[in-house]
């Protein structure tokens, strides 16, 4: 396997804290990755230096062979990287076929080079594109909310259409900021399913999240992160057994004991 | 088509066919309001295409407003136009507003919010400032234009009928961006501008785009206003009245909407050219229009028109669900209304911040 993303000793800093500190992993092509670690441990910050949402210190990040470092965002996501986020954020006073179409624009126009000058008047979202749309909303099975205002969805359901509008890009890779975070058990599991069909299909899937057993059960490989570092990455049960796992959750006795070595 | 947009061509068919009668009635004073009536539209509907679809709100608009009435007062002082000619101007007028607005909006929106208002307010000013300290404008004591040598018969009509037509071509404009793709990528930047970056929208340069547009809109009706009004003076071209005013017609009427500011401005400025004319104290005027912002603010924070809209419909839903369960008995699962939740959001909010 290759791998498809790529960070190399990624650092940065807010301040006085240092969110990351020489962070490297890898995804490998086709995987579902997963990114643990405890709360302020870097994950999210990961993402958004991967995804354009803030400048990296120092590192560098590669998709594939090229080098994304600290491109803008709606360029990352053109390179074919799509993520969601933690909380959820969606258009709220657009419909939620309307959100579909925005995240649709960038796949029509590049559908479209090398034709004729686009009419700049041209209604949003041609027929392909809405049919695409309902397909998305129908595997994630939010279809009957085609019609409404994003704002009327509940936190489940923005969570699917989050994902749902990253689809409709046909990303190479989707990063997923807590997929399961906030949701009933049933989606959980309605979520799980369709990541590994997607997954099947050929997306490779990079995701934080606090939900072990959703982790454990998903991901080929998880990824431990510590004070910005990745400490371990491996299969789901070379990490479950891994003592500095249980470290950087619960913290070592000596640490406990001893004054903080900071 | 639509319901919605047949109702929505029908009442602009109505509204055309209305003010195209009314100068016919050959009164003075009602073609001059109308003149400024329509003025003030095709300014809301322009200032709606930028600052109501994508939530950023400017108080600049007399930017544009200004430089095209001074485009228009420099070319007829050098050139000394008058007769139909001065009609081929307007155009310049509001492409040399669309020019202004390149760099104005360059350096503008590069901030958000708040931070926005107030730079566009700075920039307001440093045209002002300009206006009344160059030579080559005629400083605070501006430029006339030389008499125009039309029928006196016809009043205002001249002025009265292109000012209709902008308004108009500003309204279709604006109808036609907001269902194109380009109108869904303003109000997915309205929502959530940094989400909307993230799915591949170039947003800098969609904004752009839509503040241009507007320039472009406004500065035409700048370059109408000085022939109309026959000056251009650095407090009226530069006027931080217009830019409250436009704003409040599309608050009062419904922020982001596109009946919205068509309506608030039919409602507002015929009251404030009758102000002008009836009320002594010019003063009295601009407090009720504070005061009428201030209720509009509190009691309809989204606008006249969205809020009607939704009291019809929760009414419609309300008597359809009587209906149902006089038919089958207990209500079946009928979508509530978003109305609650799109008050609480109500007219500040953009999107979370980064």
């Amino acid at each position: 396997m290759t791998a498809l993303l790529r960070t190399e000793n990624v650092s940065k800093a807010f301040g006085g804290v240092q969110a990351l500190a020489g962070c490297t992993l890898e995804v490998d092509r086709g995987s579902i990755a997963g990114l643990i670690g405890p709360n302020g441990s870097g994950k999210t910050t990961l993402f958004n230096m991967i995804t354009g949402y803030g400048r990296v210190d120092s590192g560098d990040v590669y998709l594939g062979g090229t080098r994304i470092t600290n491109l803008a965002p709606d360029k990352v996501f053109a390179l074919g990287i799509g993520r969601t986020f933690q909380l959820t954020r969606v258009f709220s006073r657009l419909t939620v076929m309307e959100n579909m179409i925005v995240a649709a624009h960038y796949k029509e126009r590049s559908r479209q080079q090398g034709g004729r000058i686009r009419n700049p008047f041209a209604r949003a979202g041609g027929t392909a594109t809405r049919q695409r749309a309902m397909e998305l909303l129908e595997f994630t099975g939010i279809a009957k909310l085609a019609g409404a205002r994003a704002e009327t969805l509940s936190y489940g359901q923005r969570k699917l259409l989050e994902l749902s509008y990253v689809l409709i890009a046909e990303p190479e890779i989707i990063l997923l900021d807590e997929p399961a975070g906030g949701v009933n058990p049933t989606l959980v599991g309605t979520i799980a399913d369709r990541i590994r069909e997607l997954n099947r299909r050929g997306t490779t899937f990079l995701i934080v999240e606090h939900n072990m057993e959703f982790v454990m059960g998903l991901c080929d490989r998880v990824t431990v992160l510590d004070y910005g570092t990745a400490v371990v990455s491996g299969t789901p049960d070379e990490v479950r057994n891994d003592h500095r796992v249980l470290d950087a959750y619960l913290g070592t006795a000596e640490e406990d004991d001893d004054s903080p070595a900071a | 088509m639509k319901p919605a947009a047949i109702w929505r061509a029908a009442g602009l068919v109505v509204l055309v066919g209305a003010a195209a009668v009314i100068p016919l009635a050959k009164n003075v004073t009602v073609t001059h309001v109308g003149v400024f009536v329509l003025l003030y539209v095709g300014a809301a509907v322009g200032w709606n295409i930028f600052s109501g679809f994508t939530g950023y709100i400017s108080l600049g608009a007399a930017v544009f407003f200004g430089v095209g009435v001074y485009t228009v007062a420099l070319i007829s002082k050098h050139l000394d136009l008058v007769g139909g000619v001065v009609f081929a101007l307007y155009p310049l007028a509001g492409l040399a507003a669309a020019v202004v607005a390149v760099p104005f909006g360059l350096v503008a929106l590069r901030v958000r919010r708040h931070t926005f208002v107030v730079v566009t307010i700075a920039i307001f000013f440093i045209f002002q400032f300009m206006a009344s300290n160059f030579s080559w404008t005629g400083g605070v004591s501006g430029i006339f234009p030389p008499f125009l040598d039309w029928d006196p018969n016809t009043f205002d009509m001249p002025f009265y009928y292109t000012a209709l037509v902008v308004a108009v071509a500003s309204a279709v404009l604006a109808w036609a961006i907001w269902g194109s793709r380009f109108g869904l990528q303003l109000r997915a930047i309205r929502d959530d501008e940094d989400r909307a970056r993230g799915l591949g929208v170039k947003t800098m340069r969609v904004k752009l785009t839509a503040f241009v547009i507007s320039g472009f809109i406004i500065g035409i009706l700048g370059g109408l206003y000085f022939y109309f009004q026959s000056e251009a003076l650095p407090e009226y071209a530069f006027n931080p009245f217009f830019d409250l005013t436009v704003a409040l017609m599309a608050f009062i009427g419904g922020f982001g909407t596109l009946s919205g500011p068509i309506f608030g401005a039919l409602l507002l400025e015929p009251y404030l050219g009758y102000a002008q004319y009836q009320v002594t104290n010019a003063y009295v005027a601009e407090i009720v229009l504070g005061a009428l912002f201030l209720v509009v603010i509190i009691f309809l924070p989204r606008g006249i028109l969205p809020t009607a809209g939704e009291k019809l419909t929760a009414l419609a839903a309300g008597w359809q669900r009587r209906a149902a369960s006089r038919d089958t008995g207990p209500p079946p699962g009928t979508p509530g209304s978003p109305a609650g939740a799109a008050a609480a959001g109500s007219t500040a909010s953009t999107g979370p911040a980064p």
